[in-house]
């Protein structure tokens, strides 16, 4: 039983505790009705963070609302630092990185993009810190709702990025980016779909506090400001040396897949639930490939599923890891696949392709691989994706087309 | 809450370990190097120095060399308040958890565009929110990095890059933004303004602020010779006449008392001040003659008012 999750009785009556479920003599777990925003307020209140400095945006608000309640419970050992704004969030999680501590911020969208500038510092002063994104449309117009532009306008800083399926994903990948973070020195973004994640009540088998300690430790040593020498953080570097720092941080984002990869196995080790850089559904002999980021990858392995049972060749791929780009998972996975269905909800105006897009097909390029490549910019602001919806794409592609195609598709409009 | 501290009184007061090391890149002359170097020498613990993108930071930090013999950290131009926060509020949590022994005194550098502009709402938050820490603006009235631009802290009629003086303008055409009222109107124990040829004043205000459990404020007026257009030789001088001239007056807030720490009974006439800066001194001539009476009510103005709330404010 997990002492940290014994008080009950939450404003929605949501949390409800259930019973405890044991994994053999190791891995026992609770299982809780939570929305993703509340999963990941747990992970931050179990993984022993030092700091958390964040500024509220829907959807992203219950997250800060459910630590500042632990908190005021004394349940979060950390300090809470209600900041001004995104900006000043981001940069006191800087400061707190700085000394040693562990530190953990979530933003949406304009939060994010207001942050952008000190994304850049965090990541290249290489401090470990994690940050949970539910992802958000940007303004103009205002628009409250799921899509990946925030994210991709931060692709470029330097973090690692992960996406979440599930709340429960939440939960396992918040846990899992303090460690990563902590034994590549980068910070970790983790994204959860506003709302279809954000505000959704699913179970999520929350794992005993003394075992997300344990999991978590203290944050390994590292040169801090309350080092005995005294130490000078974020100076000023001329081009004879600036560019040996930027390399240096796009080395240490190239070499951390083998260590995202072992946090991920211990993680199993205590939970059960394996990750991994992509998920795959009925990949093995499909003639078309959906590839998807975030929480409607679900529904299309609904739409997949049956068409499958119906004689289609159809698959599903997403991707968990979105940088470090998981490429090597990738290419096997869809190498025998004729038709890629790639899936954007975030646009790159004027560029030869999407964000996805853009990266899959430099990998195939560079793979020597040639499909036909369907790129799709859906789900824009909340946009509908139904099971309908993701069926008459997969049928759209598996008849004959052109080679490169790209179009909008509106969703649950027609 | 308000711990003892030590009045600086005697130049043989002052430690002699230096914090900021000589040979940094600096111009010759710089009043802010000179107002960090005091300020430091007599912070009671080593301080965390946290720096806000500008002259200081960029003439002190070029790697592989630092200039600071403390820890020291920059991250970007506006955000000082903030990442000193993050800095402060971690070291509380280390602290409960055992993986530190005490909290080391935090204090924040930053420019006058750092502080009076793009860094206002970072400040604002921190002093808000009340993190512990010396924020000291030094303040050389423009932004002096990126080549003498206004900001809302360079006085009325002086001549920038950004402010020129021409057929229609005298230079400036806006008055100094008052940062210590901003500062004191958040409710904080203890903000007060400072110069560097008044350093046992300075001094003194420095160890009294570390002495407060809160967020405190330093405006230290620090003249840059390469935008104000002065002789390198003169830096000090033009500090000196600054306060003689009741150009800038030196005073306190502490818990809503203000107090004039260095009175100026006789003032020296503003010519005096003005006459050696390049920055000023077409307020000299006829054509800006209507200017340079603007200015100097502005400055009687300004004396009036704070000996008005000295003395409404020292009755309890
Ligand atoms: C967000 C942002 N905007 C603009 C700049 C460019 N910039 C760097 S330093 C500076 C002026 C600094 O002025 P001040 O704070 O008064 O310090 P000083 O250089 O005078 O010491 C400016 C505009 C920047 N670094 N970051
Ligand atoms: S320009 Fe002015 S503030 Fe900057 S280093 Fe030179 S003297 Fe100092
Ligand atoms: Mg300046």
């Amino acid at each position: 039983m997990c002492p940290g999750l014994s008080h009950q009785g939450h404003r929605d009556g949501q949390r409800g505790g259930e019973g405890v479920v044991e994994l053999g003599e190791r891995l026992e777990y609770k299982k809780m009705l939570l929305t993703g925003d509340d999963a990941v307020a747990y992970a931050v209140k179990q993984s022993r963070v030092d700091l958390v400095a964040a500024y509220p945006i829907t959807p992203q608000t219950v997250i800060v609302e459910r630590i500042a309640e632990f908190a005021a419970n004394g349940e979060f050992e950390g300090e809470f630092v209600p900041v001004e704004s995104e900006h000043s969030a981001m940069s006191a999680c800087v400061g707190g990185a700085l000394t040693g501590a562990r530190v953990f911020t979530a933003t949406a969208s304009q939060g994010l993009a207001l942050m952008h500038e000190i994304l850049y510092a965090a990541a290249s002063m290489r401090l470990p810190m994690a940050m949970a994104v539910a992802n958000r449309a940007l303004n103009a117009p205002l628009n409250i709702h799921n899509d990946h532009s925030d994210i991709m306008g931060s692709r470029d800083s330097g973090w690692i990025i992960l996406f979440s399926e599930s709340p429960e994903e939440a939960y396992d990948r918040v846990i899992q980016a303090f460690k990563i973070s902590e034994s590549v020195d980068l910070p970790v973004a983790v994204n959860l779909d506003a709302f279809t994640l954000t505000h959704s009540a699913e179970i999520v088998r929350m794992l005993p506090d003394e075992v997300i300690a344990r999991f978590v430790g203290r944050p390994p040593r590292r040169p801090t400001l309350l080092d005995e020498r005294s130490k000078s953080f974020g100076l000023m570097a001329l081009p004879d040396t600036y560019q040996y720092f930027k390399d240096d941080h796009y080395r240490s984002m190239e070499e951390s897949p083998p260590s995202i990869r072992r946090v991920e196995e211990e993680y199993k080790g205590i939970s059960g639930r394996s990750y991994e850089p992509i998920k795959k559904y009925a990949l093995e002999d499909a003639d078309v490939v959906m590839i998807m980021l975030g929480s409607y990858a679900g529904t299309a392995r609904m739409a997949a599923r049956r068409m499958r049972s119906e004689g289609h060749k159809v698959g599903v791929l997403s991707l968990g890891w979105y940088r470090p780009f998981p490429k090597r998972e990738i290419l096997d996975a869809v190498e025998d696949a004729d038709t890629l269905v790639v899936m954007d909800r975030a646009l790159s105006y004027g560029a030869p392709a999407n964000p996805l897009m853009t990266d899959i097909i430099t990998m195939l390029y560079e793979a020597g691989m040639r499909k036909r490549i369907i790129n799709v910019a859906y789900g824009l602001g909340g946009g509908e994706f139904t099971e309908d919806d993701a069926r008459t794409l997969l049928e759209y592609a598996l008849k004959e087309g052109p080679r490169r195609e790209f179009f909008f598709y509106y969703g649950g409009r027609e | 809450m308000m711990e003892e501290f030590k009045p600086v009184r005697s130049i043989f007061e002052i430690p002699r370990k230096e914090r900021l090391a000589p040979g940094h890149r600096a111009c010759a002359g710089c009043g802010p190097m000179i107002a960090i170097r005091q300020i430091l020498l007599v912070s009671p613990e080593e301080p965390i120095v946290v720096n806000a993108t500008g002259c200081v930071e960029v003439a002190t930090s070029v790697y592989p060399q630092t200039a600071w013999i403390v820890p020291w950290a920059h991250v970007a131009f506006e955000n000082s308040a903030a990442v000193a926060s993050g800095v402060e509020a971690a070291m509380k949590s280390l602290k409960r958890r055992g993986g530190i022994d005490k909290e080391r005194p935090v204090i924040v550098f930053a420019g006058d565009g750092g502080t009076f502009d793009i860094g206002l709402q970072a400040l604002s938050g921190a002093l808000e929110r009340g993190h512990k820490m010396l924020y000291v603006c030094y303040d050389n009235e423009a932004y002096m990095n990126t080549g003498i631009q206004r900001s809302s802290a360079t006085p009325y009629g002086a001549w920038t890059t950004t402010s020129p003086f021409g057929k229609v303008w005298p230079g400036k055409r806006e008055r100094k933004k008052d940062i210590i009222s901003i500062v004191a109107s958040h409710g904080v124990p203890y903000t007060a303004t400072a110069s560097i040829y008044h350093w046992k004043d300075l001094m003194t205000k420095v160890r009294k602020a570390l002495s407060y459990d809160g967020p405190t404020f330093l405006h230290v007026y620090a003249p840059c010779n390469r935008g104000w257009r002065f002789d390198p030789s003169l830096t000090v001088e033009v500090a000196r006449r600054a306060v003689e001239t009741r150009f800038f007056p030196l005073y306190e807030v502490e818990e809503g008392k203000y107090r004039i720490t260095v009175p100026v009974p006789k003032p020296r006439p503003l010519e005096d001040f003005l006459s050696i800066q390049g920055r000023f001194r077409h307020l000299l001539r006829p054509e800006y003659r209507e200017a340079l009476e603007t200015l100097k009510k502005m400055v009687d103005d300004r004396w009036t008012w704070l000996e008005r709330m000295a003395t409404a404010t020292s009755k309890s």
